[in-house]
């Protein structure tokens, strides 16, 4: 189980740095998205997976899956979603006020140099 | 702290204090409000004369005490020399530019409170006792100064003679420092006493010598000496009260201070005296020969600060010979150089503080600084002409004036120096009485010519702009009290010879001296017929004569004109361009302002690191064993998961891709089921489904995909790329799921969480109490990304001009008139009634349960908002204004304030901040009840959860 999910970690890294790389403010913002599903799974694999129950004290079970890497990416979740709303909201102000979406040219002038 | 202590930061508490007095005494000149302070300081300075020629006063007040820097203020003879130098030209520099900067008025504050910051600074670096406390106030002069020669920084020169006295000097400074850290290595101390008392330790030392030429490095600087010495002609810029003050009397002293203070450190090394010597010499001649040619006043006087400069440093250098003797006798008798160069620190600053007063008188009454166009002044001026005549006298080494007893003292210290035994000085030691008499008829010449030029010869009004007149009686205090001090010392030398110059002696050459004895110094007019009065007569009629010719030539030397020829000038501007032009190469090579390549940059990093770490160190083990068995539903799950992924960067549709990256995320929920994590499923569930009404509602205003019409390597190189980190993430997720060796901290959790904190939930546990700070935080993160959406979605910036609004609307004019989100859909409509009131109900039962079953603040709030934003769907954003007039920004500020008062509130009963609590109690109707102040912070999170969600969804959501 962890091999195949080291891989399928790999593999939302992969495809998250693949569109980060692209040139569509889009495809970058969806890239992110992957790459925090990439991030949480890692943690998950961390903390090893499916030992013991969920992290709920029961009378029923002394072992339990640790709930720390939860805590983590519970409060990364919500995280991710205000930036990437806001990178989002940014991208298509950015688009209106300069009429392009293509990264490549949103290099910056020579005022704030 | 001290007197001395308040002494040092008087000026600074001033110089703060002036820069806010805009307001206050507007009509008064603000050089009134500056003045008590080098008043104060003078006096206080005098007072302590007697006092200071029995023992050095030393206060210490710890500063850093980790690192052991003390602020020790140590004021023996030579910081009291240097002391009364800076308050006494300080009180007259300032009661001058009163009256010199009559027609500045805005900018006065600024004048005076860069001056009383130099004058501070200026005390601290000679007083203190720390070489790192001395460094600090070192560096401050130099930044008083640039501030000081940029006072009319409109203009350009100004700019540039600014940055090239910072650049300079500051670059001897850092040498300097790193001078003192050496010190520091050897000896083990930054205080100077303590080091000259381990000086026997250090002579020998391999470190030595890169010290000592670390240090002449920051004192050649400060004091300009050759080759250093090309910041100061530019520094001229500065109105004149600061050149008379900091680029004659007192800042380029700082070096000679520094070498004076240096000398029991390093005079045992044979580099220190050939160094300083020769180095001073050279500057002395060349700053002489320099001068000369001048035609603009200031300039002169500029070279011939140079020139003097390098005098006082010869002489230091040859005073240090004592070091190099065994005998005391024989030392006495070099020490005496030491005992002329004091002397003659002394005489400079007071003669040469007067002539640059009447310098600034001349340039403020006639409007002009040219000598060729300057002359006939003296039936004008006359006051300024008797001033002129006893400055240009002194420094000319006339008598009767001071500047005449410290040039026989020089002569004297000269022909001594071929009688040292060493390096055959015995037989071409004669060239250093022949160099220095030269620069003396040099010397001798620009004195005259300065006086000649000026105010002799006829006078032609038609040259002057204005009409030249003499000076008011302001102006003119300042310049009388320091030529008549000029003509005091000429008669009575005696006076600072034993109050002033014997105590610094005792300062510089303190191996000299057996406890308690002092130097006795007798300066006298009169010697009889000795070498000395010979080449004094000699350079006078030599001198006069070279004056005659050369006005006969009509004051032009051949050869002046300094066009094409290699100077240290054209050097400096070379390496600065030249550097900066490299510089800007360099960046520019990789920073060339492509995201795309730094996040390349960093990618690269991540896989080169990583991969050679992993490589390299042991810690990387695959292990299998421990591994869980996986079944069915996961291996679908995952397979889903893999490839709607992979379809996401071959769609070339924005809503296939917006939906691919949901399916993502709704797998990950279901793996989050599957690896019992039912608060994280219940929080991604809902985040994902927010998300998506996010994307969609952004969607109208991003341009579509376009099919990207790039080169087939670009998107080689992006593969390549992602393939590497895919690789080494695989490798990491392997490395860190094989092998335990690390206990989790997560066992206490898992055992405490009940009983300290009451609840059954580990995962709501941690978040609201273990970890409740990180969940306030980040609860403001979120609060102000909401923020900075809803300003970017309402805040236009309006003065982009017209082209782009016309691109606007251009761009927009499609959606206008459309409302997207008025749904039509009557089952969603209907259906929409009833389910939302379920969710809202739901996700209050998800934010009370929270504490013990999955669910709470996070999960809750979320939840609500989805019921809100269904309403928003089904019904239109505007209804939620309708149904739900709430603010929700208003909602995100209650809720966390909520949060930040459950955890100040523990400090009512003295715990630390964010400590909970909770307890059992029989209430009725609900029997038992568990409370928790644990549940009111998660409210503030559940309040403020909503107030984010809906503040971004409604801001965008309303968006046209």
């Amino acid at each position: 189980m962890e091999l195949v999910m080291a891989i399928t970690t790999g593999l939302l890294f992969a495809v998250a740095v693949y569109l980060i790389l692209s040139r569509s403010v889009l495809r970058i913002i969806l890239g992110t998205s992957l790459l925090t599903h990439g991030v949480h799974l890692l943690i998950m694999n961390m903390a090893g997976l499916k030992r013991g129950s969920a992290p709920l004290i029961s009378e029923d079970t002394m072992s339990y899956t640790d709930p720390l890497p939860q805590a983590l990416i519970l409060t990364s979740i919500v995280i991710n979603f205000g930036v990437t709303a806001f990178f989002l909201v940014l991208a298509y102000r950015a688009n209106q006020t300069l009429g392009t979406d293509d990264l490549e040219k949103l290099r910056g002038g020579d005022e704030n140099e | 702290m001290s007197l001395l202590h308040v002494a040092v930061f008087i000026p600074f508490l001033f110089s703060a204090g002036l820069l806010v007095s805009r307001k206050f005494l507007e009509s008064m000149h603000r050089g009134w409000l500056a003045l008590p302070v080098p008043i104060l300081l003078f006096v206080f300075f005098l007072w302590h004369i007697p006092q200071v020629q029995e023992t050095p006063i030393i206060h210490a007040a710890s500063w850093i005490p980790s690192l052991g820097i003390t602020i020790t203020f140590n004021l023996d003879g030579l910081s009291l020399l240097f002391a009364l130098l800076i308050s006494g030209i300080g009180l007259l520099v300032v009661l001058y530019s009163i009256y010199y900067l009559d027609e500045e008025k805005k900018d006065q504050q600024r004048f005076y409170a860069y001056l009383l910051l130099f004058m501070g600074a200026m005390l601290g670096v000679v007083l203190s006792d720390n070489l790192l406390v001395l460094y600090a106030f070192w560096e401050i002069t130099s930044i008083a100064s640039f501030l000081l020669i940029a006072y009319w920084y409109e203009r350009e020169r100004s700019q540039y003679g600014a940055l090239k006295s910072m650049l300079i000097t500051v670059f001897g400074g850092l040498a300097m420092f790193a001078g003192f850290i050496l010190l520091y290595v050897m000896t083990g101390t930054f205080s100077i006493r303590e080091i000259i008392s381990q000086v026997d330790n250090i002579t020998g030392h391999s470190l030595i010598l890169p010290a000592l030429i670390l240090v002449l490095l920051g004192a050649f600087t400060k004091s300009a000496q050759f080759p250093f010495h090309i910041w100061l002609p530019d520094a001229m810029e500065a109105p004149t009260p600061v050149s008379a003050y900091l680029h004659s009397a007192t800042m380029v002293k700082a070096g000679l201070y520094l070498v004076a203070r240096c000398s029991p450190i390093f005079a045992m090394q044979a580099q220190w005296f050939w160094i300083v010597s020769i180095g001073g010499l050279i500057t002395l001649i060349y700053g002489s020969m320099k001068a000369v040619r001048q035609t603009d006043l200031k300039a002169l006087l500029a070279y011939s600060t140079i020139s003097q400069l390098g005098l006082i440093m010869c002489l230091l250098g040859l005073g240090s010979a004592a070091g190099l003797q065994t005998s005391t006798a024989t030392s006495l008798f070099f020490a005496q150089a030491t005992t002329a160069g004091l002397f003659h620190l002394f005489n400079h600053a007071v003669f040469k503080g007067a002539l640059f007063m009447v310098v600034g008188i001349v340039d403020h009454e006639t409007g002009t600084r040219d000598l060729r166009k300057l002359g006939g002044l003296i039936r004008i001026m006359p006051v300024t002409f008797t001033i002129a005549s006893i400055g240009a006298f002194s420094m000319a080494g006339l008598p009767p004036f001071g500047g005449f007893l410290s040039k026989e003292m020089f002569f004297t210290s000269v022909l001594n120096i071929r009688e040292l035994n060493m390096w055959s000085l015995e037989s071409w030691g004669i060239l250093i009485p022949v160099l220095a008499w030269i620069a003396s008829v040099f010397t001798f010449m620009y004195s005259i010519i300065l006086l000649v030029r000026t105010f002799g010869g006829k006078y032609d009004k038609e040259r002057y702009h204005n009409k030249p007149h003499e000076a008011s009686i302001g102006l003119l205090v300042s310049p009388t009290v320091l030529a008549s001090l000029a003509l005091a010392i000429g008669l009575f030398p005696a006076l600072p010879a034993t109050w002033l110059i014997e105590p610094a002696m005792t300062s510089v050459h303190p191996h000299l001296l057996t406890p308690g004895e002092h130097f006795h110094i007798h300066i006298r007019m009169w010697h009889g017929w000795t070498t000395e009065v010979w080449m004094t007569a000699a350079l006078i009629a030599i001198g006069a004569l070279l004056v005659i010719l050369y006005k006969k030539r009509g004051w032009v030397l051949s050869g002046s004109g300094e066009k094409a020829r290699f100077t240290l000038n054209r050097l400096y501007d070379k390496t600065l361009e030249g550097s900066e032009y490299a510089s800007e190469k360099l960046t520019s090579l990789y920073m060339n302002g492509s995201i795309r390549q730094y996040l390349i940059y960093i990618f690269m990093f991540f896989v080169i690191a990583l991969s050679t770490t992993m490589l390299a160190l042991p810690v990387f083990t695959l292990d299998f064993s421990d591994h869980a068995p996986i079944d069915g539903y996961e291996l679908a799950a995952i397979v889903a998961l893999g490839l709607a992924a992979l379809a996401v960067p071959l769609s070339q549709n924005r809503i296939a891709s917006i939906l691919l990256t949901g399916a993502v995320g709704y797998m990950v929920t279901l793996l989050f089921v599957l690896f019992r994590a039912p608060d994280l499923a219940l929080t991604q569930l809902i985040v994902e489904t927010v998300s998506v009404v996010l994307f969609l509602l952004c969607f109208k205003h991003l341009p579509k995909l376009k099919k990207e019409n790039v080169k087939i390597s670009f998107k080689m190189t992006n593969a390549l790329i992602a393939a590497a980190v895919g690789i080494v993430v695989t490798f990491i997720a392997l490395g860190v799921s094989s092998g335990h060796d690390i206990k989790s901290i997560s066992d206490y959790f898992i055992k405490e969480s009940y009983h300290l904190a009451g609840g059954k939930n580990m995962v709501n546990v941690i978040l609201v109490d273990f970890r409740g700070f990180d969940t306030m935080l980040e609860v403001v993160v979120l609060g102000i990304a909401s923020l900075g959406i809803y300003a970017l979605v309402k805040l236009r910036v309006e003065d982009r001009g017209d082209q782009t609004s016309k691109l606007d609307t251009n761009r927009l004019a499609g959606f206008v008139g459309k409302r997207p989100f008025n749904s039509n859909d009557v089952i969603l409509m209907t259906a929409a009634r009833i389910i939302i009131f379920i969710i809202v109900l739901f996700s209050i039962n998800l934010f009370f349960a929270g504490h013990n079953a999955p669910g709470g603040g996070f999960i809750g709030g979320l939840l609500t908002a989805a019921a809100i934003i269904l309403f928003a769907i089904a019904f239109g954003m505007d209804a939620v204004k309708r149904v739900l007039p709430v603010n929700y920004r208003t909602m995100t500020g209650i809720g966390l304030l909520i949060a930040v008062l459950t955890g100040a509130g523990s400090f009512l009963f003295k715990a630390p901040f964010l400590s909970h609590s909770f307890g059992h109690f029989q209430l009725p109707i609900l029997g038992e009840t568990e409370l928790a102040t644990a549940v009111i912070f998660d409210l503030g999170v559940y309040l403020s959860v909503i107030g984010v969600t809906l503040t971004i969804i409604l801001s965008v959501g309303r968006e046209r």
